[in-house]
C-alpha cells in the first residue's frame, strides 16, 4: 500500500506496485448520492458546519465548494488532514449536498482554496483547539502540555493519549468557528505541500466512477428536452403521433414553450424526441454577427463606472509625446463540457430532490425555489461530479429541465442534454469589446493610459436564469454575466490613468461566466496595449513592465521568469521570420495570484495559421497546498486558453446558435497542443490565493506579441484564426 | 429484439426495441457500463470509445445489429482501479485526469495505438489520439501516459 504522503517525484518512482484504494465512498461520487443525511447546523460560524468526528475516528469534511474537475477534493482533504492532525486517509470529504454542506457560495472565480478551504482550515484549527482542551480534563493535565498527532491527543511526559473519537466521536462540537484559533506553522504541515495523488483517478480511469450521467435512480424514465428553432420562438403547436409510435414513449409534455419527451429508455427518448413535428414562431432577435461589433458598441448602456483613477488624462504631458490608440474585441465562447449537462430529479409529497452536477447548489436551490413557488427548506440539492464545466454552464438548466419534466410527469426523470443543447443552450461568455488610448514620452515614460470595456450590466444578485423557467413562464431572475469587470484596473504605476466600464443594458446571448470571465478579455487588452506602448517607447517588454511595477513579489516573478524561459530581448519582425515570443503578466484582480508567461509561436505565412509550440509560466499563488494538482491546472488554463485564442468563436445567424457541435466550433486537438513550463514559486509561509483562473487570463495577450514578434501583424481579434493573421500580412 | 454479445469476455442477452440503437446505450444503460460516455453522439468527441474485435470504434455510432459475433472491450474490460491495466497505471502514474471525462476514450485509443504499434513516437501518439477531444486541457499529461505505458508494456514483453 503506498503512503499517500509522498511527493510526486517519490510517487512516480514507486512504479508498478502502484494500487491505491481510499476509502471516501460518497465522496467519489459514489453509490449512496441519495442517503439520509439528518439535517446539519449549516452555519458559517459553526465548526458543527464543516466537520464531524466519528466515534472510530474518521473525519467529515463539509464543502459548499465543489470539485469540478480541479483536485479541490483532495487539496481540502490535505488541509484537514494537517490542521487537524489525522491521517490523509481518515478524511472524506462531502461537497455541495445542500442538506449537509455549508453554502459558501458557487465554485467559482479560484476562491475554493483562498476563501473555501481557509473556512475550512479555520474551522479545523477551532476543532483542534477544542479537543486539546477536552483531554486536558480529561487527563486533569495543563493544556499547554498537550500536542496531537495522528488523530490523538497526547500528554507530553509519559505519552498517554486520548484519540478524538474518545473525545467527541460522533457528537456535535456545538460550538463556533474561532477566528483566533491558531493555525498551525506552515513549517509543521505534513501533508500540506506535498503532490499527494488525487483520490478520484484511480476512479476514474476503470470506469468505476460515478458521474451525474451515470445515476440511475428506482423507477427512473429518461427525457429529452426539445428547444425552440429561434431562442426565442413561441412553441405554436406539435404533432407527437410519430413520437408516440416510438416503442417506449410515455409522455410528451408542454408547459408554455418547453417541451420534452418523456420515455422509458434512453435511446426511445432521443428518438421520438427526433420523430415530434413542432411548429414554433419565427423569431429572428439575434443580431447580424457580421456586425457584432457595430452592435455592441451601439448597445444602450446603463451607466459608466470609472474602476481606476490615478492623476488627470487632462494634465498629461511630456516631450515628445506620443498617443497609441487601439480597439481589441474578444468572440463569444462556449463552455465546451465534452459531457453534455444531464440531471436527475424527483418530486415527493412536494419536496423536490434534485441530484446535479452543478458548481453552485445552493444558489440553484434558490433558483428552483423561486421556480416553483416551495421553500427551500422543500428542496434538496446534491452534487454528484460532472464534466468539466469551467464556469456556469448547462448544469443548472438541465436541473431545471429535470425537475420540471418530473413536475408534470410524477416520476423521476433524468434528462440528458444532446449536443447541440450543450453548444446551443449553455450561456455564453458575452462579446467583449475595449478602447484603449496611451502617451508615452520622449525618455518611454507612459504618461496616459485609458481603458475602456464594453460588458454587459449586472444585476445585483449573481445568477444565470434557468432556461425552462423562461420557456415554461415560471418566475426567474434577471441575467448576471459574473463580475466581468474585474482585472481591467493596472498594476503599473503610471502618471495618470482612467479606467472606465459602460454597462450594457443588453447582450446577445444569455450571459454567464466562463473561464477567467472578463479577466481574460481585459486582461487581453491590458497586456496586449502595453506592449503597443513598449514598443513606442523602444523598451524591451519584461523591463518596461519591471520598471512601471513598485512589487516586489512582482519583479521577482518577472525576473524567475525572464531567466527559465531564456529571455533574450524582443525579436525583430522580419519577412524571413516565423517565429516569435511574447511575454504577459498579471497580478489577478490587483489582490492576489501573480503569473507571468511566454508564449512561443510558429505562424505559417501561407496559410495564416499560427502555432503554439511552448508556453514557459511562473505562478506565485502564495501557499502551495498540491503542487502536482497545481501544476495541472495550470496545464489546463494555458491549453484550453490557447484553444480560445486559436480558434473559438460562437457562430449564429439571427434566429440561433449555428455552432452546434465540434465540426462548427473546433477547439485544440492533440496535434497542436503546446508544451508548458511550469515554475511554481512556492510561498508555503504566505496565505494560499486561487490558480484555476489567473494563468488563463495571460494566454491571449502572449500569444498576440509573440505573433507580432515573428511577423510584425498585430492581432487584437479573438480568434486569431488565419483570416486575421493573413489579412494583417497583406497590410504590412 | 435480443441481442446476443460478448462484452468484455462474457456473454450477454439483452431485449433491445430498436436494432439502429447505437452499442452506447446497450452499454450504459442495459448493462451499466460506466466507462463509454456519451459526449456528442456524433462521432466527433471520442468519449465513447469501446474495441470491436480490438479496432477502436465510437460506440455512439454503432447500431447494435451490426456487432454481431465481434468481441466487445470497454475501459472495464481492460482492468480495474485495484488491478489496472498498465495503461490504466500509467494514467494514474502521470496524474493524467482532470474532470476524466475523456479519460476513456483516450485509454482505449491509445490501448489501440499500442497494440498495432507498441513504441509511437510523440507524432504517433498524437496523431492517433486527434480525434479525441479534451477540454480541461489535460494533453500533455495524456500524452505523458501513453509513452510510459508504452515503456512498461514494452519492457514486459522482454522480462
Amino acid at each position: 500500500m503506498l503512503n499517500p504522503y509522498v511527493n510526486r517525484r517519490d510517487f512516480l518512482r514507486a512504479g508498478g506496485a502502484l494500487v491505491i484504494s481510499f476509502p471516501i465512498g460518497a465522496a467519489l461520487g459514489g453509490e449512496t448520492p441519495a442517503r439520509a443525511v439528518s439535517p446539519r447546523p449549516l452555519a458559517l460560524d459553526q465548526v458543527d458546519a464543516f466537520l464531524a468526528i466519528g466515534a472510530d475516528g474518521r473525519v467529515s469534511c463539509f464543502s459548499g465548494k465543489v470539485d469540478l474537475g480541479t483536485g479541490v477534493r483532495t487539496a481540502l482533504a490535505q488541509i484537514v488532514a494537517d490542521e487537524l492532525d489525522v491521517a490523509l486517509d481518515q478524511v472524506e470529504v462531502t461537497q455541495g449536498d445542500t442538506q449537509s454542506t455549508p453554502d459558501q457560495g458557487p465554485t467559482y472565480g479560484s476562491l475554493s482554496i483562498q476563501v473555501g478551504g481557509m473556512q475550512i482550515r479555520q474551522a479545523a484549527a477551532s476543532a483542534r483547539a477544542a479537543l486539546v482542551q477536552a483531554a486536558a480534563a480529561k487527563l486533569s493535565l495543563p493544556a499547554e502540555q498537550l500536542f496531537t498527532r495522528d488523530g490523538a491527543v497526547y500528554a507530553r511526559p509519559g505519552g498517554q493519549r486520548v484519540a478524538y473519537g474518545e473525545l467527541v466521536g460522533g457528537r456535535q462540537w456545538e460550538m463556533k468557528v474561532d477566528p483566533k484559533a491558531v493555525l498551525k506553522d506552515p513549517a509543521d504541515y505534513r501533508v500540506v505541500g506535498q503532490s499527494v495523488p488525487r483520490l478520484d483517478i484511480p476512479a476514474k480511469v476503470s470506469g468505476e466512477f460515478l458521474y451525474i450521467q451515470d445515476l440511475r435512480r428506482p423507477g427512473m424514465v429518461h427525457a429529452r428536452v426539445v428547444r425552440p428553432q429561434g431562442i426565442g420562438a413561441k412553441l405554436q403547436g406539435f404533432d407527437d403521433s410519430a413520437a408516440r409510435a416510438v416503442k417506449g414513449h410515455i409522455q410528451t409534455v408542454r408547459s408554455g414553450d418547453f417541451l420534452a419527451v418523456v420515455a422509458r429508455t434512453e435511446w426511445a427518448a432521443i428518438s421520438a424526441a427526433r420523430a415530434l413535428r413542432v411548429q414554433w414562431s419565427a423569431w429572428e432577435g439575434l443580431p447580424d454577427q457580421a456586425r457584432l461589433w457595430e452592435h455592441v458598441r451601439a448597445t444602450p448602456m446603463n451607466h459608466s463606472d470609472v474602476l481606476q483613477s490615478v492623476g488627470d488624462l487632462a494634465q498629461a504631458s511630456g516631450e515628445g509625446l506620443k498617443t497609441v490608440r487601439a480597439t481589441y474585441d474578444f468572440a463569444i465562447h462556449t463552455h465546451g463540457s465534452i459531457g453534455p449537462s444531464c440531471a436527475v430529479a424527483e418530486w415527493v409529497d412536494g419536496k423536490l430532490t434534485c441530484w446535479t452536477a452543478s458548481q453552485q447548489t445552493h444558489l440553484l436551490r434558490r433558483q428552483l425555489s423561486l421556480m416553483f413557488a416551495i421553500p427551500p427548506e422543500d428542496l434538496r440539492c446534491i452534487y454528484v461530479d460532472g464534466s468539466g464545466c469551467y464556469g456556469r454552464n448547462g448544469h443548472e438548466d438541465a436541473a431545471a429541465d429535470a425537475a420540471l419534466v418530473a413536475k408534470l410527469t410524477g416520476l423521476s426523470v433524468r434528462v440528458q442534454w444532446m449536443r447541440e443543447d450543450e453548444h446551443g443552450w449553455d450561456p455564453k461568455g458575452p462579446p467583449t469589446l475595449l478602447d484603449f488610448r496611451g502617451s508615452v514620452d520622449a525618455a518611454g515614460k507612459v504618461q496616459a493610459w485609458e481603458s475602456t470595456v464594453y460588458a454587459p450590466d449586472a444585476p445585483k444578485t449573481i445568477q444565470v436564469p434557468l432556461v425552462a423557467a423562461g420557456l415554461a413562464g415560471m418566475p426567474t431572475q434577471e441575467a448576471h454575466p459574473g463580475n466581468i469587470v474585474q482585472a481591467l484596473a493596472i498594476p503599473y504605476k503610471f502618471a495618470n490613468i482612467k479606467v472606465t466600464a459602460h454597462r450594457l443594458a443588453s447582450t446577445p446571448f444569455r450571459p454567464s461566466w466562463i473561464r477567467t470571465p472578463g479577466r481574460m478579455q481585459n486582461t487581453f487588452g491590458n497586456e496586449t496595449f502595453l506592449d503597443e506602448l513598449a514598443l513606442a517607447a523602444g523598451a524591451d517588454p519584461f523591463e518596461f513592465r519591471i520598471a512601471n511595477l513598485d512589487d516586489a513579489r512582482a519583479i521577482e516573478l518577472l525576473r524567475r521568469l525572464a531567466k527559465v524561459a531564456q529571455w533574450a530581448g524582443r525579436g525583430t519582425p522580419a519577412p524571413g521570420r516565423s517565429r516569435g515570443r511574447g511575454v504577459a503578466f498579471v497580478k489577478y484582480e490587483l489582490v492576489r495570484t501573480y503569473v507571468g508567461a511566454v508564449a512561443e509561436v510558429e505562424v505559417d505565412r501561407e496559410s495564416g495559421r499560427i502555432r503554439v509550440t511552448r508556453f514557459v509560466v511562473a505562478h506565485d499563488c502564495g501557499q502551495v497546498i498540491n503542487p502536482d494538482g497545481l501544476r495541472n491546472q495550470i496545464d489546463g488554463n494555458v491549453i484550453q486558453t490557447v484553444s480560445r485564442t486559436l480558434l473559438e468563436e460562437l457562430r449564429f445567424d439571427r434566429s440561433r446558435v449555428t455552432s452546434v457541435d465540434w465540426a462548427s466550433y473546433p477547439i485544440l486537438t492533440f496535434p497542436d497542443v503546446p508544451e508548458v513550463v511550469v515554475e511554481l514559486m512556492d510561498r508555503p509561509r504566505e496565505k494560499p490565493w486561487g490558480a484555476g483562473e489567473p494563468t488563463a487570463s495571460i494566454v491571449p495577450a502572449a500569444i498576440s506579441k509573440a505573433v507580432f514578434d515573428a511577423i510584425g501583424v498585430r492581432l487584437r481579434s479573438v480568434p486569431f484564426v488565419p483570416q486575421k493573421v493573413l489579412a494583417g500580412l497583406r497590410q504590412s | 429484439m435480443r441481442i446476443d454479445m460478448k462484452v468484455n469476455g462474457k456473454l450477454s442477452s439483452t431485449e433491445v426495441d430498436d436494432p439502429e440503437m447505437p452499442l452506447l446505450y446497450l452499454l450504459r444503460d442495459d448493462l451499466a457500463l460506466r466507462g463509454p460516455r456519451f459526449g456528442c453522439g456524433l462521432g466527433q468527441c471520442g468519449a465513447c470509445t469501446v474495441h470491436l474485435d480490438g479496432r477502436a470504434v465510437r460506440s455512439c455510432l454503432v447500431p447494435v445489429r451490426s456487432v454481431g459475433e465481434q468481441a466487445v472491450t470497454t475501459l472495464e474490460g481492460l482492468g480495474s482501479s485495484v488491478n489496472p491495466h498498465p495503461l490504466q497505471r500509467a494514467f494514474i502514474e502521470e496524474q493524467a485526469v482532470q474532470c476524466g471525462y475523456c479519460i476513456n476514450g483516450m485509454i482505449m485509443q491509445a490501448k489501440a495505438l499500442l497494440d498495432a504499434h507498441p513504441q509511437p513516437t510523440d507524432a504517433d501518439i498524437r496523431s492517433a489520439l486527434a480525434g479525441n477531444l479534451c477540454r480541461c486541457g489535460t494533453h500533455q499529461r495524456i500524452l505523458s501516459a501513453v509513452k510510459r505505458a508504452a515503456a512498461t508494456l514494452a519492457g514486459g514483453e522482454h522480462a
